[in-house]
């Protein structure tokens, strides 16, 4: 049987863990068995929902003590959960959350681990897996040699499957929770906006932009294009924008559907966050510069001429 | 206080990526091998400043590699660690390369284990999360930044959505990232004191291989760039809207 981990965040469920869903899913068939969903904590709305993804029955361990993340605590219950419901494979979505608990519970299981998974396996020899290495530039291949299999995909690499119907049955495990060592001091959550790993457009600027104070027409054509902002190593550093928007072999991976970079040379660093975009649009007024080898699209042209053009123009069609 | 940071070398961030041998290994030719950045610019140098805040901390690096790790780790002293300890096994699997740190830690009882948040040639985040398992330690990840008052540690770190502040005892394991502290440079006084700092080389314990490498790909080259001219940003709209169907 294949589990999926649904993640949520103060009750949402992620839309990184629909993606999982439509990829155990998958899995399932591919392997011949059921595919089930499984919960830790509370969720808002009704799990039986979830049955639109195409799974048949949900678990759950609904106490409220595992809304926090505590590594620990989750893999105990994650891996008992695994025991009594008999999955073989556990399937998450390689974001934070699965970054903290994902390799715990394989250890915990004895389970063998592949993190940042971009295929479904290949089983004429054995149980082959492909992940994503060197930072997006390269794949491997990797073969899986134990029972109990742990997955974690990559964000924004399989498309999500919804039916119009479907029903999972709810079924509430009680799973005993141990004390946490962890006491959660304070908690600051980026309201209102699109998180960026989750966004499928990105607008993101580099050092072209001049200074800090340039950025208004940034987050309007990212506003337009209902588009999370992201920015360069240096834009970071120097204090122009926040740390969580920095993108790049440092700062965070992201994949969207569109990638629009706005005087960013395209340095190979920056470029290991973002060449798992599937398209990537450049506006640089140097000919030259490097990012454009990597762009699908591309203006050679002074974003501060360029870029309120493309705002209306975009208004145009929507 | 006894503090253990797990150093892993990795190509530089520069090289460029292309496999041998069928495409089963990693070409190395000409490649620089660096410090992850994870690994040096953020659990490392937290590590020395907590030294230099307390003269009773002792900074142990570990490494699990082949001799060619040797300057690295050489390196990763010379920034400041007090010894090294190379664990002679080039085995790539995550749950091998975890389990090796966790049977030196079992002897050695550190306090606190810091790892980066992954190293950047093969992405798995994952040996933090197992070390912290198989010694059944709490486990803080993602740490943007790390205070320590007596035994009790105030951490800051990344979650879904945002981040969180969190307080706990010693001992721990965690993994570092952006936040937790600014790049240094070595000097030549440290330069000169790592040549005599101890590097233990120790081998292997035996692991089942839970996972194998079998060989790399690279991704399908982009088909080159459209270029549009600057007075016809309708016409990159028009394309992004109807091409791309990503607007
Ligand atoms: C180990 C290491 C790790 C690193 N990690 C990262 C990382 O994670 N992320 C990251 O981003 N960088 C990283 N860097 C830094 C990286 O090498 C580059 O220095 C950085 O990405 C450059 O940022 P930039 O493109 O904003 O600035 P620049 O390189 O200065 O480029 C600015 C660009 O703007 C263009 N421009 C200027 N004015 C205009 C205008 N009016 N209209 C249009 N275009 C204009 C210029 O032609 C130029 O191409 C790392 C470096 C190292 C050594
Ligand atoms: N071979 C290794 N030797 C020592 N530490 C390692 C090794 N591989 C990984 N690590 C540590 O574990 C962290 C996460 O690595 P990974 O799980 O491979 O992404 C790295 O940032 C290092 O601190």
């Amino acid at each position: 049987m294949v589990l999926i981990y649904i993640d949520h965040s103060e009750g949402e469920i992620k839309k990184s863990s629909y993606e999982a869903l439509t990829y155990g899913v998958e899995l399932a068939k591919l392997l011949g068995t059921e595919a089930n969903g499984l919960i830790t904590g509370t969720i808002h709305g009704d799990a039986a929902e979830l049955g639109k993804y195409g799974i048949s029955k949900v678990f759950q361990v609904n106490k409220p003590e595992l809304n926090t993340i505590d590594a620990a605590v989750l893999t105990k219950v994650i891996a008992q959960a695994a025991n009594d419901t008999g999955a073989k494979e556990i399937v998450f979505s390689h974001n934070t959350t699965a970054k903290t608990i994902a390799p715990r519970v394989a250890v915990r299981l004895k389970a063998g681990l592949v993190s940042g998974v971009t295929s479904l396996p290949d089983l004429t020899s054995g149980f082959v897996i492909r992940k994503s290495v060197f930072s997006g530039k390269a794949f491997a291949n990797v073969k899986m040699n134990t029972d109990i299999k742990v997955i974690s995909i990559n964000p924004n690499s399989f498309h999500i499957s919804k039916n119009e119907t479907g029903n999972a049955e709810v079924i509430q495990l009680d799973i005993p929770v141990p004390a946490s060592s962890i006491k959660v001091i304070s908690v600051n959550k980026v309201r209102g906006e699109v998180p960026l790993t989750e966004a499928e457009i990105v607008v993101s600027a580099g050092r072209g932009l001049k200074g800090p104070e340039n950025w208004g027409m940034v987050e309007e054509l990212a506003k337009t294009l209902h588009a999370a902002t992201a920015c360069s190593r240096p834009v970071a550093d120097s204090g122009w924008r926040p740390h969580h928007e920095h993108v790049g072999q440092t700062g965070i991976q992201i994949a969207p559907d569109l990638y629009i970079a706005l005087g960013i040379s395209g340095a190979i660093q920056h470029l290991a966050g973002v060449n798992r975009s599937k398209t990537i649009v450049v506006i640089n007024k140097d000919p030259e510069a490097p990012f454009f080898k990597s762009a699908d699209y591309g203006i050679v042209g002074d974003v501060f001429e360029v870029v309120p053009k493309l705002i209306e123009e975009i208004k145009k069609i929507q | 206080m006894k503090i253990l940071v797990c150093i892993s070398k990795t190509p530089d961030t520069t090289s460029r990526i292309a496999f041998k041998d069928n495409n089963t290994k990693f070409d190395d030719a000409g490649v620089q091998w660096i410090i992850n950045p994870y690994d040096e610019w953020y659990a490392l140098v937290r590590a020395i400043e907590l030294k230099e805040k307390d003269a009773q901390v002792i900074i142990h690096l570990i490494t699990v590699g082949g001799p060619d790790c040797d300057p690295v780790i050489r390196k990763a002293l010379a920034l400041g660690g007090d010894l090294a300890t190379r664990v002679n096994s080039t085995d790539s699997d995550s749950f091998n390369i975890a389990s090796q740190i966790a049977a030196v830690a079992k002897t050695e009882k550190y306090d606190l284990i810091m790892t980066g948040k992954e190293t950047i040639d093969f992405n798995s985040s994952s040996v933090g999360a197992m070390i912290s398992e198989l010694l059944e330690y709490p486990f803080v990840s993602l740490a943007t930044k790390f205070d320590l008052n007596n035994d009790i540690a105030t951490i800051t770190r990344e979650i879904e959505g945002g981040e969180e502040t969190v307080e706990l005892k010693l001992p721990m394991v965690i993994s570092c990232q952006k936040g937790m502290a600014e790049q240094r440079i070595p000097n030549m006084r440290g330069i000169m004191s790592a040549r005599t700092k101890p590097l233990n080389v120790v081998e292997p314990i035996s692991v089942a291989a839970t996972t194998e490498y079998l060989n790399f790909s690279m991704p399908p080259a982009k088909a080159g760039v459209k270029l549009v001219p600057a007075d016809q940003v309708a016409e990159l709209v028009r394309l992004l809207h109807e091409e791309a169907k990503v607007i």
